[in-house]
């Protein structure tokens, strides 16, 4: 029962983490170009 | 194609923008920065990224050039000095032209609502799915026999997750649903609403006098799965939408107005009064109505009668806005404000004919009319008989939102986006984009097919017919003199011949009548007869679009015969079309003789000839009075209100803006093969759908009579509930493996072609 005090918060925190870590990727655009970036992945040259 | 190597695509058939162009069509994102978005629909793979993106960093005036392949564009942040100089973003174009060859045009920037509405959406997808993870998680524990205090504090951590997601993801239903009601109607998002609302509810009742049994997890990810559906719906009309607008605009942004005292100035096309004088060089549009006062052009009126020929002016001539002015400079009295020109008229004219298309409920809506109400008695009825036979309120309360629980359309909410999803992807890999699901539900009940011809049956580009007769130092002769024109027989000339062509000094191009050079030789003239045997010729009166003359002198040396393409596939697409029982027709606003020919050759059932765009639109409508579902096939602005007034339509790639805008599928490749295919597979999806209702129905016969005797657990509905989702959309993945034929080209290119021929 003790154990969970610590485990609870701590699924809930990871598991904000991912939904942050989401909400952010889509903030920034990523998902904006999906064709675009997995060509960009392949370039040679390194990336201004 | 090959790829985007330099020069290898130069069509510079199209007028690039001008600089005053680009820079009213650019907005200001910081000081002394300006960004413009430039659409490239033929970019298709990394080396074009890397060729357009190295070009245009390397110009000093541009701050950072981004290419998106996804949406084919092109984003520009610019600055509007460089040094001292202003800059002038056209080298911007001339860049990417240079660099790959490609077309750079601008499109109409249109507000992107829509866009914000499928962010939220993810959003709220992104929210609900954790709060259902999180929730589900702690729900496995009650249920594996959490006891007591432990059970009240894992149903207090749910609700505390489940309160803000749904005040978040549920919003989207509440309000629609608020919408439904305000309005006397009932809609799917109506018991979806009351569901979520009265579980929680009752759930935190429950939490709070230690109950044994919530509903946290249930409610929500009923919610997510319903926002699933929600944004793929969304998802998919975004696709389309991109992929559409990305391509040419029609009406120009601004035009050069001449002063009083000659003075010349770009102007917007809003500022544009009655009585101005616009000058338009060759390759420019005409912004408003207007008459000729001087110079003398070939006009390309295909958006006003949907034909190709282009028909030489003077002074004194009307012109409508949107024409193009191919071969020479006119100067042009305005004679109306932008607002009441033909493209507006045009407009309004779809407006009015837009009736039966908003009149048509979705599918799903018209399930739930039934479907909502039977739900609600249903609920009521087990809580009143609970209540009374029982006399135990609670348990009844508690019956009456698992029924509610259970019967929530989470397999219908989910069942029609799905399946529409996975029908409009495989569209797409076939080259045909739908602008949203209630086409292809709309284009299910289709029973009569009607085609417009230019553009439409045929390709609208003439081609050279008697290239075989003709001696090859002629056809040299003619083809090096018609690659200095924009005029469209000029320019199949051009393309048909493939040896060398020879070099003419100077040509000089009299609009209206064709090319001329003087070569120590003599004088040579390419055009019509009466022009390139300097007399009138009355044995051959020749119409516009069937023969050029090539002479020396004045002398005919050689005789070119055209004829407009048809499209490939048509008779094979027509003759089908019959077999599987549609009726077949053409409107067109062409000659007679040319339209009854053609009719009779591809066996159309209907023909009607020299029609208005006006008398287009009444034809759909008479046959939607006799209860007919038209389908309408059309590209120009002329057949825009007709797209508008049919049941559902489809327009080629290569059709006008307004065109494709009017239209609900487009089509990228040039084959009309597009029109069966996109029928077949909405017939498919529309099936599918239709066994996802059953499929559902079935369900809930199951599952209701469970939930009224008090049996459902919130365990039991939530395997209930996701095993019935996964069900519908493994039915709809169905339609994947349904079509083994596929046309064999790559959505890129075809794009590319499409764009380059509209």
């Amino acid at each position: 029962m003790n154990m969970l005090v610590y485990l609870i918060p701590i699924a809930l925190f990871l598991g904000g983490l991912g939904l942050c870590a989401f909400l952010w990727s889509l903030k920034s655009g990523q998902y904006e170009d999906l064709e675009g970036a997995s060509w960009r992945m392949l370039r040679d040259d390194p990336p201004e | 194609m090959s790829c985007c190597a330099p020069g290898a695509e130069g069509s510079f058939d199209r007028p690039l923008p001008s600089s005053a162009e680009l820079k009213l069509a650019s907005r200001i994102v910081g000081p002394g920065l300006r960004q413009t978005d430039l659409s490239v629909p033929q970019v298709h793979c990394g080396t074009c990224i890397t060729a357009i993106e190295k070009a245009l960093n390397g110009l000093p005036l541009v701050e950072r050039a981004r290419v998106n392949l996804s949406m084919k564009r092109v984003t520009i942040i610019w600055k509007e000095k460089v040094g001292n100089e202003p800059a002038d973003p056209a080298i911007l174009i001339t860049a990417i032209v240079g660099a790959t060859g490609y077309d750079a045009h601008l499109f109409a920037n249109m507000e992107d609502a829509g866009d914000m509405l499928q962010r939220d959406l993810i959003r709220a997808v992104a929210v609900s799915g954790f709060a259902a993870a999180n929730i589900m998680l702690l729900s496995v524990s009650v249920w594996s026999g959490a006891e007591a205090s432990t059970r009240d504090l894992f149903h207090w951590i749910s609700a505390m997750i489940a309160a803000p997601a749904l005040i978040y993801g549920g919003r989207f239903f509440y309000q629609s649903a608020w919408k439904a009601l305000r309005g006397g109607r009932t809609n799917m998002d109506v018991p979806i609403a009351l569901a979520i609302t009265l579980s929680y509810a009752a759930s935190l009742w429950e939490t709070m006098h230690h109950g044994e049994h919530a509903w946290f997890d249930a409610t929500v990810s009923l919610l997510f799965f319903l926002l699933i559906g929600r944004t793929l719906d969304h998802v998919m009309r975004d696709r389309a939408r991109a992929a559409i607008t990305g391509l040419a605009r029609l009406s120009p942004r601004g035009a050069t107005l001449i002063g009083a005292d000659g003075s010349r100035e770009y102007r917007a096309i809003e500022d544009i009064t009655p009585g101005d004088r616009i000058a338009i060089a060759a390759g420019e549009r005409v912004p408003v109505d207007g008459v000729v006062e001087t110079g003398a052009s070939d006009m390309d009126v295909s958006i006003v009668n949907g034909e190709s020929a282009p028909k030489p002016v003077k002074p004194g001539d009307q012109l409508q806005a949107g024409t193009l002015s191919l071969t020479g400079s006119l100067v042009l009295r305005a004679t109306t404000a932008a607002k009441d020109s033909f493209l507006s008229e045009v407009i309004s004219l779809m407006e009015a004919a837009e009736g039966g298309r908003a009149r048509y409920r979705r599918l799903a809506d018209r399930a739930a009319q039934y479907y909502s109400p039977a739900v609600h008695l249903l609920a009521l009825a087990a809580f009143l008989c609970w209540g009374f036979i029982g006399g135990d309120w609670k348990q009844a309360m508690l019956v009456s939102i698992a029924v509610l629980i259970i019967t929530c359309p989470c397999a219908l909410g989910l069942s029609v986006p799905v399946v529409q999803v996975v029908a409009a992807g495989r569209l797409f890999k076939n080259g045909i984009m739908v602008k949203d699901g209630s086409a292809m539900e709309r284009l299910e009940e289709v029973d009569a097919v009607l085609f417009d011809k230019t553009g439409t049956l045929t390709l609208g580009r003439p081609r050279l017919l008697n290239i075989d007769r003709i001696d090859e130092k002629h056809l040299a002769l003619a083809a090096g003199l018609a690659v200095h024109s924009r005029h469209p027989l000029s320019q199949a000339l051009a393309h048909a011949v493939s040896g060398p062509v020879v070099i003419f000094e100077t040509v000089r191009e009299i609009p209206g009548q064709g090319l001329e050079s003087t070569t120590p030789t003599g004088i040579y003239r390419l055009g019509n007869r009466y022009f390139a045997l300097s007399g009138p010729d009355e044995a051959n009166p020749g119409n516009g679009l069937s023969e050029t003359v090539l002479s020396l002198d004045g002398r005919e040396i050689a005789t070119f015969r055209f004829d407009d393409m048809p499209r490939p596939g048509a008779q094979s697409v027509v003759a089908s079309l019959s077999a599987k029982g549609f009726e077949t027709g053409m409107l067109s606003g062409d000659r007679r003789e040319v339209v009854a020919n053609l009719a009779i050759r591809l066996g159309l059932h209907h023909w009607q000839a020299e029609l208005s765009p006006k008398q287009k639109a009444q034809f759909c409508t008479s046959l939607a009075e006799k209860d007919r579902k038209v389908l309408m096939v059309g590209d120009g602005i002329n057949d825009a209100p007709a797209l508008a007034a049919a049941h559902v339509s489809i327009a080629p790639a290569t059709a006008t803006d307004i065109g494709r805008q009017a239209a609900d599928f487009v089509f990228m490749h040039d084959s009309l093969e597009a029109v069966p295919l996109a029928i077949d597979l909405s017939r498919r999806a529309g099936r599918l759908i239709r066994e996802n209702f059953a499929l559902a129905i079935g369900y809930n016969i199951v599952a209701v009579p469970i939930a009224l005797a008090g049996y459902a657990t919130p365990l039991i509905a939530a395997i209930a509930m996701s095993t019935s989702s996964i069900i519908v959309v493994a039915n709809a993945m169905r339609l994947n493996g349904a079509l083994t034929k596929s046309v064999p080209s790559n959505a890129a290119q075809s794009l590319g072609e499409g764009a380059r021929l509209a």
